[in-house]
């Protein structure tokens, strides 16, 4: 046990890049931007539906459809930041096909994040959230029981938190994106469960109900999760209910 | 019968469930049941609520798309039942197949409740003369069962946007998507390939039983931008595995007729 503990690193490659590289305009012109104007607007000020204010330094998802992206993309950065780490330093006796799926998922999560934070700064550029600072302090990066675990862990939750935010997205091309996507972290959740368990009924996750459902879980469900995973404090209260 | 008098005729429903539910709002329970603060009881919620109402009041299009999925799953219930006993799955890989085949004969029995139909009433007859070993090979098996998991993936993710109007099914949609998806992984796993689709799906020498099923997996362009060179440090390889990509409606029917008797 080493040098794993208390790290809390800012994300790798979000601070960097350049936004404007990914063709703002065209994807403005193909997303549907008035609902996400109205969100924007709507969100701006600094409190919650009730008013309350959200405090400083918290940094606030957002409403609409808008804020649904900025709560994707806020997983994601936390997704991509694990399997950097992993990548960065592999876990004790990682085999080579499984540094080769560690690397696969680091790409695609570190696809997602770069993604959603172009597509949030292309529609609505004053709303897109910053670079979330993480908290893997619980997480022993040379122990492939904690890194499984919390892999395992965080595709779950990706997968339950698209399932239960999709119904609430107003945008088709949104929904369709978050569908592309969603798909891609159940494949990565099935392929950590058989590195954990073996090819066996254990690919579920446990995550599948008795009439052959996966887990949806709801915004107000899933941030408290992930925020003991992100140093930096986020608001899920303008989200949509 | 092809698919498409299959369709004309799935969409014959019993004329007196109107009447039967008429005491019953139940579009109000499927607009409004996505929001009831219950969120996680809503299987629950669905086969109760829901199979009662025998889907006589659905939005047209919400119709249309659980009918389209329903027959799908029935493909795949009824080709992992013949295939759970068949015999030919080793041994070590028959929990995979065993939680599959429940799987699918659960999202049978859910669709057929939202619609209304009794178990198996619109269930069409099944074959799978193009693939005759298939219940004798365990590759050909293997190899069928990836081709139907990655297009249903497909074809739900296709679907969502048909389902906006009805929240409540859309989640269950998207819930059975994510099933679908696993199933996918797992099957890829146990053909040597990866578990996401790379490129055109047709890696590692080991062509998928109908190409048609990849087709425009190979994409990069999302939301109107062209990933690649756009997102630093990432091959189109790992763009493209990182975006499953939906198919329409008429190209999966078109495959999925190949198993129609």
């Amino acid at each position: 046990m080493t040098s794993s503990s208390n790290k809390s690193t800012s994300l790798p490659g979000t601070t960097s890049e350049s936004k404007a590289s990914l063709g703002r305009r065209t994807f403005l012109k193909s997303a549907s931007l008035a609902s996400l104007s109205a969100a924007a607007i709507y969100a701006s000020s600094c409190t919650d539906h009730n008013g309350n204010p959200i405090p400083d330094g918290t940094v606030d998802l957002g409403a609409g459809d808008v804020g649904i992206l900025n709560y994707a993309y806020a997983l994601e950065q936390l997704e991509a930041a694990f399997y950097t780490q992993i990548v960065a330093t592999p876990y004790s006796g990682i085999s080579s096909q499984e540094l080769a799926i560690m690397t696969d998922l680091k790409n695609h999560e570190v696809a997602h994040r770069d993604f959603f934070k172009t597509a949030i700064s292309s529609a609505a550029p004053s709303m897109v959230i910053p670079s979330l600072e993480v908290n893997f302090s619980a997480i022993d990066f040379t122990s492939r029981a904690s890194v499984l675990a919390t892999a395992k862990a965080f595709e779950n939750l990706g997968v339950a938190a698209y399932n239960g935010a999709g119904k609430f997205l107003q945008t088709p091309i949104y929904l369709l994106l978050a569908g592309k996507i969603v798909s891609v972290e159940a494949r990565h959740a099935a392929i950590i469960g058989t590195l954990l368990e073996g090819f066996n009924g254990q690919f579920t996750g446990g995550q599948v109900d008795a009439n052959g459902l996966d887990k949806a879980m709801t915004f107000a469900e899933v941030l408290p999760v992930a925020q003991t995973f992100i140093k930096t404090k986020i608001s899920g209260a303008n989200l949509p209910k | 019968m092809n698919l498409f008098e299959l369709f004309a005729k799935i969409g014959e429903l019993d004329p007196e469930s109107g009447e039967r539910l008429s005491f019953y709002n139940r579009r109000h329970i499927l607009r409004n049941g996505a929001k009831a603060t219950a969120l996680a009881a809503l299987p629950t919620l669905f086969s109760s609520v829901v199979n009662k109402a025998y889907g006589a009041d659905l939005p047209a299009q919400t119709r249309g798309v659980l009918e389209f999925a329903l027959t799908l799953e029935y493909l795949e219930a009824d080709y992992y039942q013949k295939g759970v006993q068949s015999g030919i799955i080793p041994q070590n890989n028959y929990e995979i197949f065993d939680t599959i085949s429940k799987h699918e004969t659960a999202h049978v029995r859910l669709l057929e409740g939202a619609l209304g139909l009794a178990p198996d009433a619109k269930k069409p007859k099944f074959t799978y003369a193009a693939y005759p070993d298939v219940f004798t090979n365990y590759q050909t098996f293997l190899t069928v069962s990836q081709s139907f998991e990655d297009l249903g993936v497909r074809a739900y993710k296709n679907e969502a946007g048909n389902l906006m109007e009805s929240p409540a099914l859309l989640q269950v949609a998207l819930q059975i998507h994510a099933v679908e998806a696993r199933h996918a992984a797992v099957v890829r796993s146990l053909r040597g390939q990866k578990g996401w689709i790379v490129g055109n799906g047709m890696e590692n020498g080991m062509a998928p039983a109908v190409p048609a099923i990849y087709e425009g997996e190979l994409n990069t362009v999302q939301g109107g931008v062209e990933l690649v060179g756009a997102i630093a440090g990432q091959s189109k390889d790992a763009l493209s595995e990182a975006f499953d990509e939906p198919l329409g409606k008429d190209q999966v029917l078109n495959i999925a007729k190949l198993f129609l008797a």
